[in-house]
């Protein structure tokens, strides 16, 4: 077992740009979240949408490559609006219900065998996103210090990642210092008490849910290019609650707190994979306790743990204050 | 609504969490707040008999027909009623009696099984309760409703209407509405200081005290710029020093111009701050009248008797 290897991987997984993918959608539920209070349990139905919006457009209908970015977050504004209309003038809980049932609902029609002509059904769509790859001017190799290196492919797309990352975030710091986030803040503590100081909180807890929706679906699309490939399966519920781990480690309402959420739980999920891995190759665990095909699960459960750990001793997320948590039950 | 045992709970809390030093501070305030009392023009409801809907010589509010029934139990079910522009209407009665009911469908809150309502002038009826609030019409809730992750100040700012910052484009560029925070701050100080909060502006308003809490969202409701303020039980769980400088409060706000409706089940708190005093029971207006008058009417003192809730010192 070769610790500082461990390490590396870890820290490349952290930065990857399936880190970059899961940091933005874990903003848009930090927008629903952690700034409106807003119960959306199916962002993963946001992402689903962004990613095919692309996909489909290139793919099957043959439309240039930006087009389909716009579908895509076209498509997740839509969603928005459907989830949101019938529910946002009822109980908060409703909304969560409704997400959580849109999501799954479209991963299974997605997949259906009837949409196979748009969709691909349970095959998916692939190579929609060459223009962009055409556009690479980092030469050919591998960039880095052992196992934390990355092909020129994946730092393509990291730029585009962390670069939409850190542009999102910085619109998200700018909106929840300004009155309008205020206005979302005070929805998120008491909503009869804003609606009673004469706002509108229906329609603010509608534009809460489309930004954040929509930033959910330029996760989809970003997840669309970099993988180049999208298949109805890879968007099940449990990113969903992949999501919710990243935002509530990282700190629910702070604005680097999905950022920081992400990095911990990419690290955390290939340190536990690669060390796993490792103790079975060397001896140190027995292959009669386990397979290597329980090394992917277990990560999850291993995750699942530290999870509870940080919920039981640093409840309001790394980043989270403790002093305002403490304030949320009073 | 069913938040009446929690009440009881929330009274005690706030009795205990009031220190000495911020009782006698209250008692000042309480003094001051009465020496400075003009003495209430009586006159434009001078002469009014008791009557249950008796017209008023210029009503801001005028409600006609309002019933909201609960399954089988009418809450409310108020013929005609009408608020005297100007004035400290208090509207008393019993615990159930639909005080808080009428309050949430005259606001928007809730809505009306049947009836119609202007505030104003013009019809209100049916209208959003954040529409209702920007006609200025602006409330208060019987359990305080602070903002609790939000800071003191922040509460206050929020409260503001006509924010440019409050437009989604505009958020993202500061520029467009930092000037007016400068404005907003300055008069949400004004009234911190007032209701003797400015010291607190930079702490959570979940760090308050239950007293606390009620000024700050006194002063909140004042940010707005109504012209009508609806108080649901502000002094319920107060102690008796904090309801005095809460009293003194109320009167300022009628001397600035703006009519006020207060609820109160304890008739006693009343009747020295009311112009006119309107009881309900059972969800139906039985007397109303100026406060001398209603102290002895025999119809309120049954209404209070029959439920048991006429001893002294009875809180909810
Ligand atoms: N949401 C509700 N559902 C059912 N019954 C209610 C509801 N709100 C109030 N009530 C009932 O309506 C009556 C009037 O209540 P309320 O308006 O709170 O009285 P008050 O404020 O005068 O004490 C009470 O009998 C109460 O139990
Ligand atoms: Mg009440």
């Amino acid at each position: 077992m070769d610790i500082i290897d461990i390490l590396l991987s870890a820290l490349r997984g952290a930065f990857a740009p399936e880190a970059a993918v899961y940091a933005l959608a874990a903003i848009g539920l930090n927008v629903h979240f952690g700034y409106t209070g807003l119960l959306n349990f199916g962002q993963v139905g946001f992402m689903l949408v962004g990613a095919y919006g692309l996909a489909i457009s290139v793919s099957t209908f043959g439309w240039p490559m930006w087009v389909g970015v716009l579908v895509g977050l076209l498509c997740a504004a839509v969603l928005a609006l459907l989830l949101g209309l019938p529910t946002l003038r009822l109980r908060g809980d409703y909304l969560a219900i409704v997400t959580i049932a849109a999501a799954e609902i479209m991963r299974l029609v997605y997949r259906a065998e009837f949409a196979n002509d748009v969709t691909g059904s349970v095959y998916g769509l692939q190579q929609f996103a060459n223009p962009f790859f055409e556009l690479n001017p980092i030469p050919t190799g591998s960039y880095g210090v052992g196992r934390f290196s990355y092909s020129e492919r994946d730092l393509w797309v990291m730029l585009l990642g962390w670069t939409l990352v850190a542009v999102v975030a910085l619109m998200v710091y700018l909106l929840v210092h300004s009155p309008w986030g205020r206005v979302l803040k005070g929805i998120r503590e008491d909503e009869d008490a804003v609606r009673a100081l004469g706002k509108n909180v229906f329609g603010f807890k509608i534009q809460s849910l489309l930004i954040g929706g929509v930033i959910g679906g330029l996760a989809g699309v970003m997840f669309a290019i970099g993988f180049q490939s999208v298949q109805p399966d890879t968007f099940n519920p449990e990113i969903t609650f992949f999501l919710w781990t990243v935002l509530l480690m990282g700190g629910a309402g702070r604005v680097l707190g999905p950022i920081v959420g992400a990095w911990m739980f990419w690290f955390l999920l290939v340190l536990m994979d690669t060390s796993l891995r490792q103790a079975l190759s060397a001896g140190y665990i027995s292959d009669s306790i386990l397979s290597p095909s329980d090394i992917g699960p277990l990560r999850f459960a291993v995750v699942g743990l530290l999870l509870m750990l940080i919920m039981i001793y640093r409840p309001q997320g790394v980043l989270g204050s403790r002093r305002e948590m403490l304030l949320r039950d009073r | 609504m069913t938040d009446e045992p929690k009440d009881v709970q929330g009274a005690a809390d706030e009795r205990a969490e009031l220190g000495d030093s911020e009782i006698v501070e209250a008692r000042q305030l309480a003094e001051e707040a009465v020496e400075e009392t003009v003495l209430p023009d009586e006159s434009a409801l001078a002469g009014l008999t008791g009557t249950p809907g008796i017209a008023k010589p210029d009503p801001i509010l005028v409600a006609d027909g309002v019933s909201r029934a609960f399954g089988g139990l009418k809450a409310v079910d108020v013929g005609h009623l009408e608020v005297q522009r100007g004035t400290i209407t208090s509207l008393i009665g019993p615990n159930g009696a639909g005080k808080t009911t009428l309050f949430n469908v005259l606001t928007g809150f809730d809505r009306a099984d049947s009836g119609t309502w202007s505030f104003d002038g013009r019809p209100a009826a049916g209208l959003a309760a954040h529409k209702m609030a920007r006609r200025g019409m602006v409330r208060t809730f019987q359990l305080t409703k602070a903002l609790t992750r939000l800071t003191v100040l922040e509460n206050m700012k929020l409260a503001a209407v006509g924010q440019r910052g409050e437009n989604f484009f505009n958020a993202l560029v500061p520029p467009l509405w930092r000037p007016q925070e400068g404005g907003l701050e300055k008069r949400a100080l004004e009234l911190l200081d007032r209701f003797k909060l400015a010291h607190m502006r930079d702490s959570f308003a979940g760090e308050l005290s239950g007293g606390q809490r009620k000024l700050l969202e006194m002063a909140r409701a004042l940010m707005v710029g109504p012209s009508m303020v609806m108080l649901d039980e502000p002094m319920a769980g107060v102690n008796p020093a904090l309801t005095q400088s809460l009293l003194g409060h109320v009167r300022a706000l009628r001397d600035e111009g703006m009519t006020v409706l207060f609820v109160e089940h304890d008739m006693d708190v009343v009747m020295g701050i009311s112009d006119w005093v309107v009881c309900m029971a059972q969800g139906q207006v039985i007397a109303e009248g100026p406060p001398e008058q209603i102290r002895s009417n025999r119809t309120v003192i049954d209404a209070y008797l029959g439920t048991r809730y006429d001893e002294p010192g009875a809180k909810e």
